[in-house]
């Protein structure tokens, strides 16, 4: 009992960080229906921005994690406006083609920048050791994550079902050019939700360090998983990712526990059916 | 010349067709220390002039080609490991087959999807064979792959030399200029027509009657089993199958090779793997990383400035100095 529990808080911290990282994706492409393959890119960027400012400028944990957020979502503000602004209308094709090469651009340049080896979150001393939570004992700082992404899914949703900017945000997503016509400049919503969705990345990169590791080809590594959560969990749907990040989480830590080998096909197996069988994702509304 | 006739001729062979075939010869006499690298070169034409079927004419966004690559790849080498069938022609045969019969059963369900779900269904697929191959390490030698392949000489007379590649480099420009007649037939008869119109206009192809999901369904097919012959030529002219013959990496290289020479034209898969691994080669070992940045950055030159690849830039540099026509 007591290890199926481990378990199952293991995978949820897991989800948790697929879940932040992924969150922007769904909603970026659900806006502007833009593949961004890149998004991993952000999430490594701001990993490294937090492992490094904590390891050379000695700053705390938490203000770090503040300065990835701040520093990625700003890089993203100008890549939207020079590049992303112009691919909108863009084919599919061309996006996929961009992103790819941004991903390319950003993995070399830490490998030049930092060195191609792997990097290691030194956590503060409240995160460290093990919480005892009456019926069980487990890691701090894994249920510290899951407190955090907890946290997040509800004031994001709380952005995004009560106030005016989320109703917008939800207006494009449903009928992009009705929201248009009613004035909302999808545009520039787009602008900020990209900064932010980058900047929760950021933070999902050094959060998730410890739990997916962080090196130059971590972009790549997960892209598909990324795309796997946003996918599933249908676009623009901040629930729905939430679900899809916690399932694929859990699944995934099981799977490598009990059958090591071939956890991963089954995780490929299970989106090929869903995605058949609900193109629109589990959680995603037909397109109308 | 009218715009009819034009269209009318556009088919019809033109003399400087020749020019790439006998570049190949020539290559043969001129450099022959560099076979090895020539015939890396073809196969990659050829599994990009398969990409260029589903993805220039067709219209089909795929990130997963390279799964049918693999699947040839490892047909020729689980029959030549396991059951000792290491004829190189009937081979190629199999390999055709294969990926041939794994492109219609995935593009029967997955074509009736669009946009980032077809995106995503391609990528899982190759994910899917990838792990698989990677598991079933008794029949596909998981992780390690399948060195020392041993393959039968051509035709009982001409065996493969892992030195000098002569043999390996005659047989795939052979294979590369049968395929790339199927390909060039293909694209200027109907169904080639056809493909066009439903990447151009899905609703009035629909509209028109044409019968739009068995037509992407029988491209992707084709593609798959050509790329399945690229896939088996590689094994068979490297004598080894591992693991990178399915991955993200070789999908995007042949999708970076199409794209930097032109998609949806016949020649644009030639001019882009010639640039790509001449390009790769010169730097790709002595510059890893400078490799990589110069190649990000030319992907989103391309994707912003150039979307029609080298041979794009080409026509429109043709057009402002006054030439009259695109060939």
């Amino acid at each position: 009992m007591d290890q199926l529990i481990s378990i199952l808080l293991g995978g949820l911290a897991a989800g948790m960080v697929l879940f932040i990282v992924s969150v922007g994706l769904s909603v970026t492409m659900g806006l502007m229906g833009f593949v961004n393959l890149a998004h991993g890119g952000f999430a490594m960027l701001g990993g490294y921005v937090i492992v490094l400012t904590m390891k050379h400028w000695g700053l705390p944990f938490l203000p770090a994690l503040g300065l990835g957020f701040a520093a990625v979502a700003a890089l993203a503000v100008v890549l939207e406006r020079l590049f992303y602004a112009r691919l909108y209308r863009a084919s599919e094709l061309d996006q996929v083609l961009f992103t790819i090469g941004l991903v390319f651009v950003m993995i070399a340049s830490i490998t030049l920048a930092v060195g191609p080896e792997t990097q290691t979150v030194v956590l503060p001393d409240w995160l460290r050791g093990q919480t005892d939570l009456g019926f069980v004992k487990y890691r701090s700082y894994s249920l510290a994550i899951i407190v955090a992404g907890s946290a997040l899914v509800v004031g994001l949703w709380l952005g995004f079902e009560r106030t005016r900017f989320g109703a917008r945000i939800r207006a494009a997503v449903d009928n992009r050019r009705m929201a248009e016509s009613l004035g909302t400049d999808v545009g520039r919503l787009f602008t900020l939700t990209f900064a932010f969705g980058s900047g929760l990345a950021a933070i999902g990169g050094g959060l998730g360090a410890e739990i997916l590791g962080l090196d130059p080809q971590y972009p790549l590594r997960y892209l598909v998983y990324f795309l796997i959560v946003v996918a599933v969990g249908g676009l623009g749907r901040v629930t729905g990712v939430f679900f899809a990040a916690l399932l694929i989480g859990v699944l995934d830590f099981v799977l490598k526990i009990y059958f090591p080998k071939g956890g991963t096909l089954f995780i490929y197996a299970l989106t090929l059916v869903l995605l058949l069988w609900r193109p629109q994702g589990l959680f995603g509304r037909r397109a109308s | 010349m009218t715009a009819a006739r034009q269209l009318a001729e556009r088919h019809r062979f033109k003399w400087w067709e020749l020019l790439p075939w006998a570049a190949g010869i020539a290559v043969f006499f001129a450099f022959p220390n560099y076979l090895a690298f020539g015939t890396q070169l073809l196969i990659a034409i050829l599994f990009a002039l398969s990409l260029d079927l589903v993805l220039g004419y067709a219209g089909i966004v795929t990130l997963g080609h390279a799964a049918f690559f693999g699947a040839g790849a490892y047909t020729v080498g689980m029959l030549a490991q396991h059951l000792g069938w290491n004829e190189p022609l009937s081979g190629l045969v199999a390999a055709a087959l294969v990926a041939g019969a794994i492109g219609l059963a995935s593009g029967y369900v997955l074509l009736r999807t669009h946009g980032l779900t077809l995106l995503m269904l391609t990528l899982c697929t190759m994910a899917l064979l990838e792990e698989a191959a990677n598991m079933g390490a008794a029949f596909t030698g998981g992780f390690d792959g399948m060195p020392g392949l041993k393959f039968a000489p051509l035709l009982g007379l001409f065996p493969f030399d892992l030195l000098f590649f002569r043999s390996q480099y005659l047989y795939a420009l052979l294979v590369l200029l049968l395929c790339f007649a199927l390909v060039r037939i293909l694209v200027y008869s109907p169904f080639g027509q056809s493909l066009t119109g439903i990447r151009e206009n899905l609703l009035r192809m629909h509209a028109v009657g044409a019968p739009v999901r068995a037509r992407l369904v029988l491209a992707y097919t084709i593609s798959a089993a050509l790329a399945g012959v690229a896939g088996a030529l590689f094994a068979q002219t490297n004598a080894f199958v591992n693991l990178g013959a399915l991955g993200l990496e070789r999908a995007a290289g042949v999708l970076i090779i199409l794209i930097l020479g032109g998609y949806g034209r016949l020649y644009g898969a030639f001019v882009g793997a010639i640039v790509y691994l001449l390009l790769e080669h010169a730097l790709a070992k002595a510059y890893p990383t400078a490799w990589q940045i110069g190649l990000g950055v030319v992907l989103m030159a391309v994707a912003l400035y150039a979307r029609n690849g080298i041979l794009g830039i080409g026509d429109a540099l043709r057009r402002r100095l006054g030439g009259q026509r695109a060939p």
